[in-house]
């Protein structure tokens, strides 16, 4: 692991909360690691969990699932499942020896620039720790 | 009228079982047709050929080959690419072949781990001289060679270009006997086609389906009952049905057991074990879901002990992580 590793993370938004909570992040200026390539998605439940694998396999550091609060879904229950989802991979994660933590699911509402901001910091410190992915 | 020049046919194991050689048998009085339409050639688990005469052959002499077993040593590589050079048409005959199956878990090890628990850490393995495998030795007679064992368990499509597939350990009768039927019709599909049905087990299988609420999951052993009647994903069994391809008509469902997903994945599945996890994950605890603590959920997921032997039974060498990363 070099001293000059940036973290590379995928992170799929959630186009009603989270993806709004990142925007508000920007234009309130917060200052945050440029780590996270945004792809924005209709409902953080439209995660397949192929696609974490893939980006896995492909050489990302890290993956970032992040939708709406526990109530707020716009599609009801699409953020239950994800959060789920998640936990079921990571489980899977760590038997094929890969840390778990590289993958993280976060409720963003639309109003939570500042929490975004935060969010992106530390786990981008905690990829940063763990070192590129070993499959790169 | 001209007699039509009969197929020229080939069988052959790799890292396998032996079931797919009997499933070939269990086609019953089908077999007939087959020697009525072809000959075979080359057949090492029943007839007296040698690796010599398939390299005798001329390229692209034998019509069919039905290459079953996984890629798990050098030899298994080189007579991949030996038959492949002398087939027309190559199929992956059987989930080892098409999708690693039970010998590609061994991808959770590698050769060093393999080795250390077979040869030197078994209770009942005597080796006082710790003597491992070696590729070739020094013998009175002269050299002699053993293949290579890789680290990692292959698909025959990763070292060999395939041209259909036949899942199943083994492959259903059906699916046999409809692919011998489309070979000697000359009828079959587009190269790189799965012999067998686009649709899911769970189409084929004849037990009742209602909306799905899983509370809690156990396995079959710590069931008292099961109902024969109703899903078993319903009773809280895994079964990997919904993301497992059919073309089997849901025969271990039929005897009361759960599909443990030997079928591989569904069409334009890239990854058996991520749909189920997918389809598990959104059905499980979905029952008051808004009112679970994160330590609830934590507990619904534990009851889940072995996600690569549970969702990559007979997948882990095709999907999209196909081994475990070692240190």
């Amino acid at each position: 692991m070099g001293d000059n590793f940036e973290p590379n993370i995928v992170g799929f938004l959630c186009n009603w909360c989270s993806y709004a909570g990142a925007d508000l992040a920007g234009t309130s200026r917060l200052k945050y690691p440029a780590s996270v390539k945004t792809i924005r998605v209709m409902c953080s439940s439209r995660v397949d969990p192929v696609f974490i694998l893939k980006a896995l396999k492909d050489g990302a550091d890290g993956v970032l699932i992040a939708g709406c609060h526990p109530g707020d879904c716009h599609y009801q229950n699409g953020n239950y499942k994800a959060n789920r989802r998640v936990k079921l991979l990571k489980k899977l994660l760590d038997e094929l020896g890969l840390e778990p933590e590289r993958i993280r699911f976060e409720y963003i509402s639309a109003s939570e620039g500042k929490e975004y901001a935060e969010l992106v910091n530390e786990f981008t410190e905690g990829i940063r720790k763990l070192g590129p992915n070993p499959l790169k | 009228m001209a007699k039509k020049k009969k197929l020229q046919f080939a069988l052959y194991w790799a890292a396998s079982c032996g079931g797919c050689e009997i499933a070939v048998l269990d086609i019953n009085e089908k077999i007939l047709d087959v020697i009525q339409h072809a000959d075979i050639l080359f057949w090492p688990v029943a007839m007296d050929t040698k690796y010599s005469d398939v390299e005798a052959m001329k390229d692209e002499s034998i019509d069919v080959c039905f290459f079953n077993g996984a890629i798990r040593n050098s030899e298994n590589e080189y007579m991949a690419k030996l038959l492949r050079k002398k087939s027309k048409i190559l199929i992956a005959f059987g989930s080892c072949a098409a999708d690693g199956c039970i010998p590609g878990l061994a991808n959770v090890s590698n050769r060093e781990e393999a080795f250390k628990t077979i040869y030197l850490d078994n209770p009942s393995t005597d080796n006082p001289d710790r003597i491992l495998p070696k590729t070739s030795m020094e013998v009175e007679e002269g050299e002699l060679d053993l293949p290579e064992f890789y680290d990692t368990v292959k698909t025959l499509d990763q070292v060999v270009d395939v041209d259909y597939y036949i899942p199943g350990c083994p492959p259903p009768t059906k699916l046999i006997s409809d692919a011998i039927d489309a070979i000697v019709e000359d009828k079959l599909p587009p190269k790189g086609s799965v012999l067998a049905p686009l649709k899911s087990v769970c189409d084929e299988c004849p037990r009742e389906r209602s909306e799905k609420k899983i509370k809690e999951l156990k396995r079959v052993y710590e069931v008292d009952y099961i109902d024969p009647n109703t899903c078993l994903l319903e009773q809280g069994i895994i079964c990997m049905g919904p993301a497992t391809r059919g073309g089997c008509s849901a025969i271990c469902l039929e005897a009361n057991m759960p599909c443990t997903g030997c079928g591989g994945p569904t069409p334009n599945s890239l990854d058996q074990g991520a749909k189920m996890i997918s389809a598990l994950a959104s059905v499980l605890g979905i029952e008051n879901e808004e009112n679970m603590s994160e330590e609830d959920i934590d507990k619904l997921i534990d009851q889940i002990k072995d996600p690569i032997g549970t969702f990559y039974k007979y997948t882990l060498p095709r999907s999209i992580i196909n081994r475990r990363i070692m240190k």
